[in-house]
């Protein structure tokens, strides 16, 4: 079935390493939800905008690449059998319900998590 | 041997292209799931066509023909395919082809496939205008030559927007076919707004252009007559109707909108004599028959019939004294509740003017420029120059016409606008003073 990336766009993240876990239950009801219907295959929650370092050829930054009021704070993969299956999934998501957030589907080309021997 | 004459091949094949090519190409698009191998096929069988219908005569059933050519010609590409790659998938694609029927016949499969065609072609993951592009090509069988004409772009960029917009469909996913029940009304919705972009493309062009873009004002309703015949017994067939009705009613006077001398006219003066008769009448029974289905249905009004239904207003009116404008503002009103706009409460206000008098418009429109979301939009200044000219306020009319027509985005607005400024003109000055900006537009 065809993979779809969902990429969680929001002011900030809510991820920040020393969060209160109850600030974070709306998302990982949702990651939770997902998983567990099957759906989802990969998911990654990114720290604030305060961590991300940004690489050009004469220069790294500390902020988000993209100078923007909405930065990339997650995303995740799913499986859908076509794009309006997955748009429908990416609606769910709790970022859709922000005055400012949403989120962004990507058809994968290809990709996964890599082997890794340890 | 028969040799037919030249002109009835043209014609036979121009009518087949209309009547078929939706049907011929969504047919293979279904079975072979290659948009570019349906086109292509598509176009060679009425290429065949115009080299053997002269020499062998019309074909009885031209229909049956051009499947038949079509469905060969894409077996043989699937075969030469299937050869190279030793692939299975392209095998198993070329028994479905080979078992597809010939004809158009009775088959309820066919029409399925032209609305998966539609559905497809005006999804919402395309952007806006590669949907009108790819709805022209594949569903009503233009080539893309003549698109690129339409809409005043070379070939070459043209053919990339549809190359672009066929990989988008086969590489994000987007699916080939009819919408689930869950999404079918905005989808339906997404469809109509395609048409009526694809409609006033064509009919907003004046002067040179008119005549290059015409064919989007015919393709436009041909389609919509097609989307009405293909959603009967669906409830999304009555915003169809809706919108059929108010192209017929646009088009009806399509003659009256400019004079001799290209200069705008509006709806009030225009020679009501000129408008057509026969798309007026068929615009009045489309409504009816959306409005009956809507009331069948309790379902409420949707924007495109709302729409339709203010332009009846002015289109049955002997004259523009006689237009019911209380009622013109009632929809008004009911169409802002439907997609609040300040475009719409700016014609509400117009409306009110011309049913309850000039000040209580004029209340309306101050309200309009408090909230400043029109700021910029020439009509706002004309229409209020208009109300205050009608309360003799000649002094402000004149101002307000002034203001207009430096934000107005086209030459023929300009000038009609200076034809409104000459009016309102204090006796004894004329207008002489001419923007800097409309003077350098008007030597191009």
């Amino acid at each position: 079935m065809p993979q779809f990336a969902i990429l969680i766009y929001a002011d900030e993240s809510l991820h920040a390493v020393d969060a209160a876990e109850a600030d974070l239950e709306e998302h990982d009801q949702h990651a939770n939800d997902l998983s567990v219907s099957g759906t989802m295959s990969l998911a990654f929650a990114l720290t604030p905008r305060a961590d991300a370092v940004s690489i050009r050829r004469d220069s790294t930054d500390a902020e988000p690449f993209v100078k923007a009021d909405q930065f990339v704070a997650g995303f995740y993969v799913i499986e859908a059998p076509d794009l309006d299956a997955a748009v429908a999934i990416a609606r769910l998501n709790p970022a859709t319900r922000t005055r400012t957030g949403g989120v962004e589907v990507r058809p994968v080309h290809s990709g996964g998590i890599t082997a890794n021997d340890d | 041997m028969v040799t037919e004459p030249a002109t009835e091949v043209q014609t036979a094949i121009a009518l087949a292209s209309a009547a078929e090519t939706a049907r011929i190409t969504a047919t293979l698009i279904r079975v072979t799931g290659d948009w570019s191998l349906a086109e292509d096929c598509v176009q060679d069988a009425f290429a065949r066509a115009l080299v053997d219908w002269p020499v062998r005569g019309i074909p009885k059933n031209s229909g049956a023909w051009l499947t038949t050519v079509a469905k060969n010609r894409a077996i043989d590409r699937m075969r030469s395919a299937a050869s190279e790659k030793r692939a299975v998938r392209e095998l198993a694609t070329l028994t479905k082809l080979e078992g597809l029927p010939e004809g158009p016949g009775a088959n309820p499969a066919v029409d399925d496939d032209r609305l998966r065609l539609i559905y497809t072609c005006c999804h919402p993951a395309l952007p806006l205008e590669a949907r009108v592009a790819l709805t022209l090509r594949t569903v009503a069988g233009l080539t893309t030559g003549e698109i690129a004409r339409a809409f005043l772009v070379s070939e070459a960029t043209m053919s990339k927007r549809l190359v672009r917009a066929r990989a988008k469909i086969r590489n994000a996913g987007i699916p080939y076919r009819v919408p689930p029940p869950e999404l079918i009304s905005e989808r339906t919705a997404g469809i109509l707004s395609v048409l009526y972009l694809m409609f006033n493309e064509g009919y907003s062009a004046t002067g040179d252009s008119a005549l290059i873009r015409e064919p989007l004002v015919q393709e436009a309703m041909r389609l919509a007559r097609l989307l009405i015949a293909l959603l009967d017994d669906s409830p999304q067939q009555t915003e169809a109707l809706g919108l059929l009705a108010l192209m017929l009613f646009h088009h009806a006077r399509r003659e009256t909108r400019t004079d001799a001398a290209g200069d705008l006219v509006t709806l009030e003066e225009q020679d009501r004599g000129s408008w057509d008769e026969a798309s007026i009448a068929e615009a009045n029974a489309l409504l009816a028959a959306a409005e009956q289905l809507g009331i069948s249905r309790r379902s409420r009004p949707g924007s495109y019939c709302v729409q339709a239904a203010i332009a009846a207003c002015h289109m049955v009116a002997p004259d523009a004294g006689s237009t019911d404008f209380a009622k013109v503002a009632a929809l008004y009103e009911l169409l802002g509740q439907i997609a609040p706009s300040p475009v719409i409460e700016l014609n509400r206000a117009v409306a009110v003017a011309m049913s309850q008098g000039p000040e209580a418009g004029l209340a309306l429109i101050d309200r309009l420029e408090r909230e400043r979301s029109l700021d910029g939009y020439y009509l706002l200044p004309a229409a209020k120059a208009d109300l205050l000219r009608r309360l003799g306020r000649k002094t402000e009319a004149h101002r307000g016409y002034r203001r207009a027509r430096e934000l107005a985005p086209s030459e023929v607005e300009r000038r009609y606008l200076s034809k409104r400024l000459a009016e309102t003109a204090p006796a004894s000055q004329t207008d002489q003073t001419t923007s800097p900006r409309t003077g350098a537009e008007e030597k191009k």
